[in-house]
This record gives C-alpha cells, sequence and structure tokens, in this order.
C-alpha cells in the first residue's frame, strides 16, 4: 500500500474536526431552540465525507441528501454561509430558503443537496452525463444513504450510469439506520455492494470509519471514472451516533441503539485517525492548536449567523423562477 | 408562406436548436423508433448522432432527472415522454426538484430542462393510454406548461422554451400532429405566458387550450352562421396563462365558456373560471361554462369513447345554452 502523506493526514483530520464541532455547536443550538430548521447530523460519519472530497478537483460536483453538512464542509463550503443558512439568515448560502436540508457552494461543484431520499442520485447521472458530453473531466460524487438503496431512483441509476460509462461514483454512507428502521428490517441481505455487480460495475465495501480505507477506494474510483471506464459503487459502512434529526441520541425512544453505539463509539473515525497523526510525530501541542483553530471558525460563523439579517419578508416571491439562466440563453 | 404539419414543426425545432446550440440534446424512449414520436422526431438520430439523440432504458424517473442534473451542469436537455401517462414515474424530478430547486437555492442555479410530454389518446387505448394531465404540472409553483395547438406555435413555443432558463412542460396532443399551418423557415420564439386570439367576437368568449382550440374555432363558425359572434382564445401556455387577455376579452363579451380536453375537477378550466369570477365578476352577464372530459378514467370500447370525448358540436351547445341562459334571465 502506498503511503498517503502526514500533511494530507492532518489536513483531513482538520476538515473532520471542524465538521464534529460545528455539528456538536449545531446540536447545542438546536437544544436550546436558537436553531429551528430540522438537523440531520453526521457525527461519527464524518471520514466518509472527508475521504472522499480530499481527492476531489474543485470544479468536480458532490450531490448529498437531508445529512450534508458533512459533504458541504469536507468539499470545501463556507462554514459561516452554512450556519446562517441555518439560522435562516439573508446571508446564508440559499439566501433563507434553504435551511440545514438545502446547501449550495455552486463554486466548488456543490449545485445543491436536497432532502427526498435518494432524489440526488440520478441528478448526479445528469451531472456525470453533462460532464461526459462537454468533455471537462469533471467527476461526479454522489452521497446518498443505506435507505436510498431502498428507491428505485438508485437501481435506474447505477443502470443509466453503467449504460452510458459515465464518471461517477456512487458513495453509499451505510448508517445501518433509515430514520427509526433498522436495515436488516428493510432487507433480506446485507449486501448493498452487489447491486454493482447487477449492473456490471465494480462496487466495494469498505470501512466507512476508517478515511485512509475510504481515501483509497475513492482514488481508484475516481482514477476510473476519469479515464472512461465509467462508475463504481462504495458502499462505506459507518455509524451516525446521534437520530435521525435533531440533538439527541435516540436512547430515550424506543429505537434500540444503546449496545451498539458502546460497539462503534470506540471506532471514532476522528480518534483513529488521531492515533495514526500520533504515530506520525504529529504532537499533542499541534493537535490543540488545530483545535482551537477550528473553535475559532465554529465560533465566528455562528457570530456572523447571529448577527446578520434575516431576509426581507418582502422577497418571498422572488426566485421562483431563475433569471440567471435566461439571460444565459 | 409555406405550410408543414404540427409534427414537422416540432421536428424542424428540435432540429434547429441541436444545429445551432451544442447544449442541447434530446433523451427519452422511442427516440430511434419509427413510430412512438410519429413524425415529430423522425431519424433525428441519424442527423445529430445517437450521442445527443439519445434513446434511453425504460427508466422515466432517472431519465428525467439526468436530464435535470445535466441542465443544472450547463446543458440545455429535452427529455421527452411519448405517453404522458408513464411520465408519472418521474413527478420527483419534475415537481420535488426542477420546479422547487430555482427557489431553493435563493436564485443561484436554474434548471432549463424542456420536459415533453405526449397526449396520445383515442384508439381505444384506455386509461393508462390516454390522460391529459396537465392541471396537475400547472398547480406547481416553479414550472412553466405550454400547450401549443397551432404548428406555428409547436415550433415557436418549443425553441422559447429552450432559451427560457427554467423547467418548462412542452405538452403536445398526437391529435394535432396532422394540422397543417404558416410555419417560417427560420428559427423564431413564441413567448411563453402569452394567449393568441384566433377568432375576434363580441357575443362570448370561448378560451380553449390545445387541440380544443381547433374544435372551438370550428365551433364559431358553426355558431356564426347562426348569428352567434364568438371571440376564440388560444391559451398557449397555461403556467403562467394569460389572464389579462383572458379577462379583457370577458369584459368586452361578458360571457365566458372554457375548453380544455381534461378532467373538470381541479382542472385548467376551473382555474380559469375562478380567476375571471374573481377579476371580471361585475362583467359576466352569465355562469361561466366549463367544456372538458367528464370526471371517469378514458373508456375503450368506441362508442363509450366518443361519449367521453368532447366534439365541436359540444362546444356548439354550450355556447346556445349559455346565450339561453341569458335570455332566461332577461
Amino acid at each position: 500500500m502506498d503511503r498517503i502523506s502526514t500533511a494530507v493526514l492532518r489536513e483531513m483530520y482538520t476538515h473532520m474536526l471542524r465538521i464534529r464541532r460545528s455539528e456538536e455547536t449545531i446540536a447545542d443550538l438546536v437544544e436550546t431552540g436558537e436553531i429551528r430548521t430540522p438537523c440531520h447530523l453526521c457525527i461519527g460519519q464524518e471520514a466518509v465525507a472527508v475521504g472522499v472530497c480530499s481527492i476531489l478537483n474543485r470544479d468536480d460536483y458532490i450531490w448529498g441528501g437531508h445529512r450534508s453538512h458533512g459533504h458541504y464542509l469536507a468539499k470545501g463550503g463556507s462554514l459561516r454561509d452554512m450556519m446562517a443558512e441555518i439560522f435562516g439568515k439573508a446571508t446564508g448560502c440559499s439566501r433563507g430558503r434553504g435551511g440545514s436540508m438545502h446547501l449550495i457552494a455552486k463554486d466548488i461543484g456543490i449545485l445543491g443537496t436536497v432532502p427526498l431520499v435518494a432524489a440526488t442520485i440520478p441528478i448526479a447521472v445528469g451531472s456525470a452525463l453533462a460532464a461526459k458530453m462537454q468533455g471537462n473531466g469533471r467527476v461526479s460524487i454522489s452521497f446518498f444513504g443505506d435507505g436510498a438503496t431502498e428507491e428505485g431512483h438508485f437501481h435506474e441509476s447505477l443502470n443509466l450510469a453503467a449504460v452510458y460509462r459515465l464518471p461517477i461514483v456512487f458513495v453509499c454512507e451505510n448508517n445501518f439506520y433509515a430514520s427509526h428502521m433498522q436495515l436488516m428490517l428493510r432487507r433480506a441481505e446485507d449486501n448493498i455492494p452487489k447491486s454493482a455487480e447487477a449492473q456490471g460495475i465494480p462496487g466495494f465495501r469498505i470501512d466507512g470509519n476508517d478515511v485512509v480505507d475510504v481515501y483509497r477506494a475513492t482514488r481508484s474510483a475516481v482514477a476510473r471514472a476519469r479515464a472512461g471506464e465509467g462508475p463504481t459503487l462504495l458502499e462505506c459502512r459507518t455509524y451516525r451516533w446521534r437520530g435521525h434529526v435533531g440533538a439527541s441520541w435516540d436512547m430515550d425512544v424506543g429505537v434500540k441503539r444503546n449496545d451498539e453505539l458502546r460497539d462503534w463509539m470506540p471506532k471514532d473515525p476522528l480518534a483513529r485517525l488521531r492515533s495514526v497523526l500520533t504515530h506520525s510525530g504529529i504532537s499533542d501541542q499541534e493537535f490543540n492548536r488545530i483545535e482551537e483553530e477550528v473553535s475559532a471558525q465554529v465560533q465566528e460563523a455562528v457570530r456572523f449567523a447571529r448577527e446578520s439579517p434575516y431576509p426581507d419578508q418582502s422577497e418571498v416571491r422572488n426566485h421562483v423562477y431563475c433569471m440567471e439562466e435566461s439571460k444565459r440563453s | 408562406m409555406r405550410l408543414i404539419q404540427y409534427a414537422q414543426a416540432i421536428r424542424e425545432a428540435h432540429a434547429q436548436l441541436l444545429r445551432s446550440d451544442p447544449r442541447v440534446f434530446v433523451l427519452g424512449q422511442g427516440l430511434w423508433s419509427p413510430w412512438y414520436a410519429g413524425a415529430s422526431l423522425k431519424d433525428l438520430d441519424k442527423e445529430f448522432t445517437r450521442e445527443r439523440i439519445i434513446d434511453s432504458p425504460v427508466s422515466e424517473n432517472a431519465t428525467t432527472a439526468a436530464a435535470v442534473g445535466a441542465a443544472m451542469a450547463g446543458m440545455r436537455p429535452i427529455v421527452f415522454h411519448p405517453r404522458m401517462d408513464f411520465m408519472l414515474l418521474a413527478v420527483d424530478p419534475i415537481i420535488n426538484q426542477a420546479a422547487n430547486w430555482s427557489y431553493l437555492f435563493g436564485g443561484q442555479v436554474g434548471v432549463p430542462v424542456l420536459i415533453r410530454a405526449v397526449i396520445n389518446r383515442g384508439g381505444e387505448q384506455g386509461a393508462q393510454h390516454s390522460q391529459a394531465l396537465q392541471a396537475m404540472f400547472m398547480h406547481v409553483p416553479g414550472l412553466k406548461v405550454v400547450m401549443p395547438a397551432t404548428p406555428y406555435d409547436a415550433k415557436g413555443l418549443l425553441i422559447a422554451a429552450i432559451q427560457d432558463g427554467n423547467p418548462v412542460m412542452y405538452i403536445d396532443d398526437r391529435w394535432l400532429y396532422g394540422e397543417l399551418g404558416e410555419v417560417p423557415e427560420e428559427m423564431y420564439s413564441v413567448p411563453i405566458g402569452r394567449a393568441a386570439i384566433r377568432r375576434e367576437g363580441r357575443d362570448v368568449t370561448l378560451v380553449a387550450t390545445s387541440y380544443m382550440t381547433m374544435l372551438s374555432i370550428k365551433a364559431a363558425e358553426i355558431l356564426a352562421e347562426r348569428g352567434i359572434d364568438a371571440e376564440v382564445i388560444d391559451l398557449r401556455t397555461i403556467k403562467p396563462w394569460d389572464s389579462d387577455l383572458v379577462c379583457a376579452s370577458v369584459r368586452k363579451t361578458g360571457r365566458l365558456v372554457v375548453a380544455d380536453a381534461a378532467w373538470e375537477c381541479g382542472g385548467v378550466a376551473a382555474e380559469i373560471a375562478a380567476t375571471v369570477a374573481s377579476k371580471a365578476f361585475h362583467h359576466l352577464t352569465g355562469p361561466v361554462v366549463r367544456v372538458t372530459l367528464p370526471d371517469l378514467p378514458a373508456p375503450t370500447s368506441a362508442p363509450l369513447e366518443k361519449a367521453y370525448y368532447p366534439e365541436t358540436s359540444d362546444l356548439v351547445s354550450a355556447v346556445e345554452n349559455l346565450l339561453e341562459v341569458k335570455k332566461e334571465a332577461l
């Protein structure tokens, strides 16, 4: 196995920590009631977003869903713009029309995340089709959860991408729950990568809590996509520590997860990467510096969001149609 | 001017768009088939390659969503649904995604996709091969919906839809494919959102969509022989529809008959009736009348089909009855 440089690992650690601390802060603000938009936190799953996005170019596309704070930040989205959006402010990335579940950063290939389960999988196929027709070498990444693999969207999309050999990587974050429903209550076999085999494309099972594993698998899949060899499906097995939505841990509502959480928390992707970095010579002092830097960014984003104005009510009818596109015709 | 058929006008618009704009491509089922699209897309794949005229797997949902994604990524796709009924498998990308996208993200990303749906009915095809579902899409903010009735508009509205920059549903009725009309050879667009007066008149306003426009023009000719002067308005776009033109006509005539060959309940005709009733109430001298399909699935057997679809004579009697109501009221 080739070595991944300490600089890259350190960068990935910083990204993952930024996602973790941002979401912990968001969780606190959900609990105090300052944040009201439904927030689906990815605490515990950060390695997937960061491992994948660390391979990508700025103009590659990523598509996400309801649980996409991590994807947005890992691709390089502005934490301030995201926080302001979650606060419902005019300065938010979606100008106060999206909230937590609709994030956009078009300059870095995030054309919109939406919460309709599986909806962005075939849309990602479309951006891959466009990239192929335009010959611009861009790769599309489709992030989705295990629940989305039960939608027709998913199977139709794998087929379309396979038959047209599109430059796309399907990244399933299998956290074993669709809302409150455990994976094995929803399917007969624990075999998500087999869907790829059925379409004649490669499918792999990855340890989604090992950012190095995710990084390496994505690197191969993206190289394959850029070479015109077509799509790949990656099942990244991970676990969300919090409940489906909001700050809760879901322990009190009969969704039986105590044992699972006890198993999964020691597999914390951040702790694992920290241990690798420690072996590579990163000192506690440096970890503290990263922690302080991230903490300052999160506090600054919250301050920015709090101080930003709400959208003016007179603007409620704007943007039903897109004027920018008309001008480009 | 040159006369060509409605279906040929659609094909010509496609060919000119494909020739002039490398972003345009067509995706959908039946594109390489000799019969799915009639003459409306004939041999486009031979002229523009199968890389741009993509006959797709049987996946309405994924192909429509892929067109939506490609549109966001800088292309100008046309998705083709040879039967509107089957397009219902793609309502997520149309309604949840394409329609909402601009608003959701504050107008930063548009979805310049043309979704073409063919109303393909009659001939004992039955309930799942006959539906005219324009009202469902008219209901949705963020979509534009056009229903050309003439060859001129079939070409001009298709070009306008591609140039619009927003998701446009282009709904064409196969019963119109053989209509002949004047069509300029050059590229031109017909403004979305504007209705057209097909015949001026003083006694009653007949507002029609798509195929019903042709019946309304015939009905107006019959009515003229009987001394009734009907104004015929071809709606052309049903979202956003031209309420100014319709209301102005009703202010002149005082009477309104709306003809839409789709279900009555919650339909296009209902929307027009409600709007006119609120904006031009004091100018109405009689009730607003709708000529639509009955609220039933389409039957197959020929006599039942005949009972199901409105004909020119239904429009004539609707107008005559309305004028009778007027006389009785006096």
